[in-house]
C-alpha cells in the first residue's frame, strides 16, 4: 500500500483551475471554427468561399449573401476551409463551445433572439436548481465512434477532476440528474435512450455531446442513424467537436447546471 | 491487385472448401467481405500468410441468395458470414447461428446493402430479444447493457449464469451499428480518411492509415519516406494511449484508486502530446492519400524531452503496478483465451500475442514506415488477462522507443522533395490495406474506378477478436467480467460498424 501512497504524492496537484480560472491548454486547442471577418463577401471573396463551402465534409459551411457562417453542429473539425481559406476561416481555440440551442451553434448567429434565449436560460435555471451542487450524472452512447466516450472519461482524471466541481457519474438512470448523450443517433439506440430518459427522476438535464450528437457529422443520412438526437429527446445543451475536448465537455455540464461564473455563462 | 496479393476465383459452391483448403497454407483467415458488383454479389476472402495477403473469390449471381457457409469448416468466418447475412440477406447455408449481429430487421424488410446504391432508405431494427441458449435447473440470464454501468460503448452481453460460473456470454452488437460502409458512398478519397478516423475512433490513425494503403496499392502510388514516419510516429503514439487505456479499465475494475489516478494523467500528457503534434488529440487530420498533411513540430526537442518524460513514469508507474499483488491476483488465471483456439481463429493483435501467438503485422506484413524499422512483437503464453496486460506494457516501451527512432529519421531525412503528400493518381481495380492498430490488424477492402470509391469495407480488429468473447470464459465467475472485457481492450464502433 505505501508505495501507491507515495507515488500518488509524487506529482503534486495537477488539477486545472477551471471554470474560477480560465486553464491555459483549455485556451490554446482547437476546438471549433470560426469565420475571421465579417462581410465575405463584401471584398470580392464570395466564389472562393462557395467553392470551400462546396469542399466541406459535412456541408457545415454556408455562404450567403455577404455573410459565410459555419455551422459548429455539423462541423467536424477537419479544418479543411482554414487550410484552403486561411483568411476567411480560423480554428478558434476557446473551448467554451457549448450552446443552449442547437442555433446557437452557427457562427456568426443569425437570429440570436435574446428574449427567447433570456427565457430559455430562466427555465433551465429554475429546472436545476434543485440540484443545488451535486449532480449525477448517466452517460449514454447512441452510436458515438469510441473518441467521446474517452473525452468524457477523461474528466475523472487527476486534471479535470470533475467531481471536484461536484459532478459524479452514476450507474442507473434512476438516479441521474443530468444525461451525456454521444453519437450520430444510431437507430437501434433510440429505443434505449428514451427509456433511460423516462427512467430518470425529474427534473432532468440532456447535453447532447459531440458533433455526430448534433446532427450526425459524417454518418447522418446512412440508413442506420437519424442524424443526431436532438429529435428524439429534448437537448438542453448541445457540444459540438470531434470529438468535443474535456474543456468543451466540462463547459457544457456547467452551462447546463448553472455553475458557470457570470462572463462566461453569457454566451 | 497488388505484388503481394494473388487473387483466384473459385466456383461459388467450391468457395467453402477452397478456404478451407487454402488455410492449409495460409495462416488465418484474416476477413471476409461481401462486395456487390451490380446485381450480383462477390464474396472476397482475405487469407493472411506469410508476408502476403491472397484472396479468394466467389461470385454469387443475380437472384441467388444463398451458398454453402465457410464457417462450417473455418469457424472464424462465423461473425463475417452472420454480418453478410445481416446486411445482404445472403444466406450461409450450414451456418449454426444466423442470428442478427449487426443489424435485426424484421422479416420482409429488404436488407439495405451497402454499396449497392440503395443504402440510403432509413431502416428501423426489430426489438426481438434474443433466445436464451443454455438450459438447465436454476440458469437465469442477466442482459448487461446496452445502457451500462459507467462511460462505456454501448453493447449488450447476455450472460447466462447459475449464479456465479458463466457458461455462455452473448454479445449483442448491433446497437450502435451506423452503417459505416454507407457513410463512405458517394465519398471522394479525401472525404473517405475523415470515415475511415470515425469507424473505430480510438484507432483513427490506423484506419486512416489503412484506408490510404489501400488507395495507395491501387494506384501505384510512392507515399515520400518521410511522410510514412510521420505515420509511424502518430499511430505509435495512438497505440501507448490504447494500451494506457485498457491498463486504466483493468486499475479501475481492481479499485486500484492511486493507481488509477497515476494512469489517467499519464493518459492525458499522451493525448495532449499528440493534439500538439497535430491540432487533435486523436490524430485526426494527419494521414491523408498520398502522404501526410504535414510534418509534426518537433524541431526544438521539445517532443524528445515531454517523451521522455512521460516514458520515465509510466515505466515506474507501471513497475509498481505489476508488482502488487492485489492487482495481479485478479488478472492472473482470468480469462484465459487457449493458443489452439487463438490460432484456429486468428486472433488479432494483443489478444492474439497474449495466447502465444506472434504475428503483428508491423513486422509480418510491413508497410509504411515499418518497412524501415526493426523490433521483435510482444509475445506472452499464458492466454490470461495477465499475459495480456504484459503484452501491452511491453508494446507501450517498443511504441516509445520507435517514436524515437521516427524522429531521429525524420531529422536526418529533412522535408521531402516531392512534398509532405504526393499525387494518387486516379486508377481503378480494387485492393486490400492493413494496418496494426492498438486492438490489432486493421483491414480496408477499397474498390476504385477512375479514383471514385466504389465500395469501401473496413474490418477493425475489434469486429474479428469480439467474436472471441464467449471463449475466454472457461472458468470464470461474473466478478472477473470486467477484466475480461478490458483485457480485449475492443472498440465497439468497430464492431457494430
Amino acid at each position: 500500500m505505501m508505495p501507491w501512497v507515495m507515488r500518488g504524492l509524487r506529482d503534486g496537484i495537477v488539477t486545472s483551475r477551471y471554470p474560477r480560472r480560465p486553464d491555459g491548454y483549455g485556451l490554446t486547442f482547437r476546438a471549433a471554427v470560426s469565420i475571421r471577418r465579417d462581410d465575405t463577401t463584401v471584398v470580392g471573396t464570395g466564389r472562393a468561399v462557395d467553392a470551400v463551402a462546396a469542399a466541406c465534409p459535412t456541408r457545415a459551411i454556408t455562404s450567403e449573401v455577404r455573410q459565410a457562417r459555419v455551422d459548429r453542429g455539423k462541423c467536424i473539425l477537419c479544418g479543411r476551409c482554414v487550410a484552403q481559406r486561411p483568411e476567411d476561416f480560423a480554428f478558434d481555440p476557446d473551448t467554451e463551445t457549448a450552446a443552449l440551442r442547437r442555433d446557437l451553434l452557427v457562427v456568426p448567429g443569425r437570429n440570436e433572439d435574446p428574449a427567447g434565449l433570456a427565457e430559455l436560460r430562466e427555465e433551465l435555471a429554475r429546472r436545476v436548481r434543485a440540484f443545488r451542487r451535486s449532480i449525477h450524472v448517466r452517460h449514454l452512447d447512441c452510436g458515438s465512434d469510441g473518441t467521446e466516450e474517452w473525452e468524457i472519461a477523461a474528466l475523472t482524471n487527476p486534471i479535470y477532476d470533475i467531481q471536484r466541481l461536484g459532478v459524479f457519474f452514476t450507474a442507473s438512470p434512476r438516479h441521474a440528474d443530468l444525461l451525456l448523450v454521444t453519437g450520430a443517433g444510431a437507430a437501434g439506440m433510440l429505443g434505449p435512450l428514451r427509456e433511460t430518459y423516462e427512467a430518470m427522476p425529474a427534473p432532468k438535464v440532456v447535453v447532447a455531446v459531440g458533433s455526430d450528437a448534433a446532427s450526425g457529422g459524417l454518418f447522418a443520412g446512412t440508413y442506420a442513424t437519424r442524424g443526431g438526437i436532438g429529435d428524439e429527446i429534448a437537448v438542453d445543451v448541445f457540444i459540438p467537436g470531434s470529438p468535443p475536448s474535456p474543456f468543451s465537455i466540462m463547459h457544457g455540464i456547467l452551462l447546463a447546471i448553472g455553475l458557470l461564473p457570470i462572463d462566461t455563462r453569457a454566451r | 491487385m497488388t505484388d503481394n496479393e494473388t487473387v483466384v476465383e473459385v466456383d461459388l459452391e467450391l468457395f467453402a472448401t477452397e478456404v478451407a483448403y487454402a488455410l492449409g497454407i495460409s495462416r488465418r483467415l484474416a476477413g471476409l467481405f461481401a462486395v456487390p458488383a451490380g446485381d450480383a454479389l462477390r464474396l472476397v476472402a482475405a487469407l493472411a500468410g506469410e508476408g502476403q495477403l491472397s484472396v479468394l473469390t466467389a461470385t454469387l449471381p443475380p437472384g441467388v441468395a444463398a451458398y454453402p457457409a465457410v464457417t462450417t469448416l473455418v469457424p472464424a468466418a462465423d461473425w463475417y458470414e452472420r454480418q453478410i447475412h445481416d446486411l445482404y440477406g445472403v444466406t450461409a447455408v450450414g451456418h449454426p447461428d444466423l442470428d442478427p449481429l449487426v443489424l435485426p430487421l424484421a422479416p420482409g424488410i429488404a436488407k439495405p446493402c451497402p454499396g449497392s446504391g440503395t443504402e440510403t432508405r432509413a431502416l428501423t431494427p426489430s426489438t426481438e430479444p434474443l433466445p436464451a441458449l443454455v438450459h438447465g435447473e436454476g440458469m437465469f440470464t442477466i442482459p448487461y447493457g446496452p445502457v451500462r454501468s459507467g462511460v462505456f460503448e454501448a453493447i449488450e452481453y447476455v450472460i447466462e449464469t447459475p449464479g456465479e460460473d458463466i457458461p455462455r456470454v452473448q454479445t449483442r452488437v448491433h446497437y450502435k451499428h451506423r452503417g459505416v460502409e454507407a457513410a463512405f458512398a458517394g465519398r471522394s478519397t479525401e472525404d473517405g480518411v475523415l470515415v475511415a478516423e470515425r469507424v473505430e475512433g480510438v484507432a483513427s490513425v490506423a484506419h486512416a492509415i489503412a484506408y490510404c494503403e489501400a488507395l495507395e496499392h491501387i494506384a501505384g502510388t510512392d507515399v515520400p519516406v518521410a511522410a510514412q514516419f510521420v505515420r509511424v510516429l502518430h499511430a505509435e503514439l495512438e497505440r501507448i494511449a490504447n494500451h494506457l487505456d485498457s491498463t486504466i479499465r483493468h486499475v479501475e475494475a481492481a479499485g486500484q484508486a492511486v493507481a488509477y489516478a497515476r494512469l489517467t494523467l499519464h493518459k492525458e500528457r499522451a493525448m495532449r502530446l499528440r493534439a500538439r503534434l497535430c491540432g487533435s488529440r486523436f490524430g485526426r487530420g494527419v494521414v491523408v492519400p498520398g502522404g501526410v498533411s504535414g510534418p509534426p513540430p518537433i524541431g526544438d526537442g521539445e517532443l524528445l524531452e515531454a517523451l521522455d518524460m512521460l516514458e520515465r513514469d509510466v515505466r515506474a508507474d507501471i513497475k509498481l503496478l505489476m508488482s502488487t499483488p492485489s492487482f495481479l491476483d485478479r488478472l492472473r488465471r482470468t480469462g484465459i483465451l487457449p493458443l489452439k483456439f487463438a490460432a484456429a481463429r486468428g486472433a488479432l493483435g494483443p489478444l492474439g500475442r497474449g495466447s502465444g501467438l506472434t504475428e503483428d503485422v508491423r513486422t509480418s506484413r510491413p508497410y509504411g514506415g515499418y518497412r524501415h524499422l526493426g523490433f521483435s512483437p510482444a509475445s506472452r503464453e499464458d492466454g490470461d488477462a495477465l499475459s495480456r496486460q504484459l503484452v501491452r506494457n511491453e508494446e507501450i516501451l517498443t511504441s516509445f522507443h520507435l517514436v524515437r527512432q521516427t524522429v531521429d529519421e525524420l531529422e536526418s531525412l529533412g522535408d521531402p522533395a516531392t512534398g509532405w503528400s504526393v499525387r494518387v493518381e486516379p486508377a481503378s481495380g480494387e485492393g486490400i490495406g492493413w494496418a496494426e492498430a492498438p486492438q490489432g490488424e486493421v483491414l480496408y477492402f477499397v474498390q476504385l474506378d477512375d479514383g471514385i470509391p466504389l465500395q469501401v469495407k473496413p474490418r477493425s480488429a475489434s469486429f474479428h477478436n469480439l467474436a472471441m468473447f464467449t471463449a475466454a470464459f472457461p472458468k470464470d465467475i461474473t466478478t472477473d467480467f470486467a477484466f475480461i472485457e478490458a483485457s480485449f481492450g475492443l472498440s465497439i464502433a468497430g464492431v457494430a460498424g
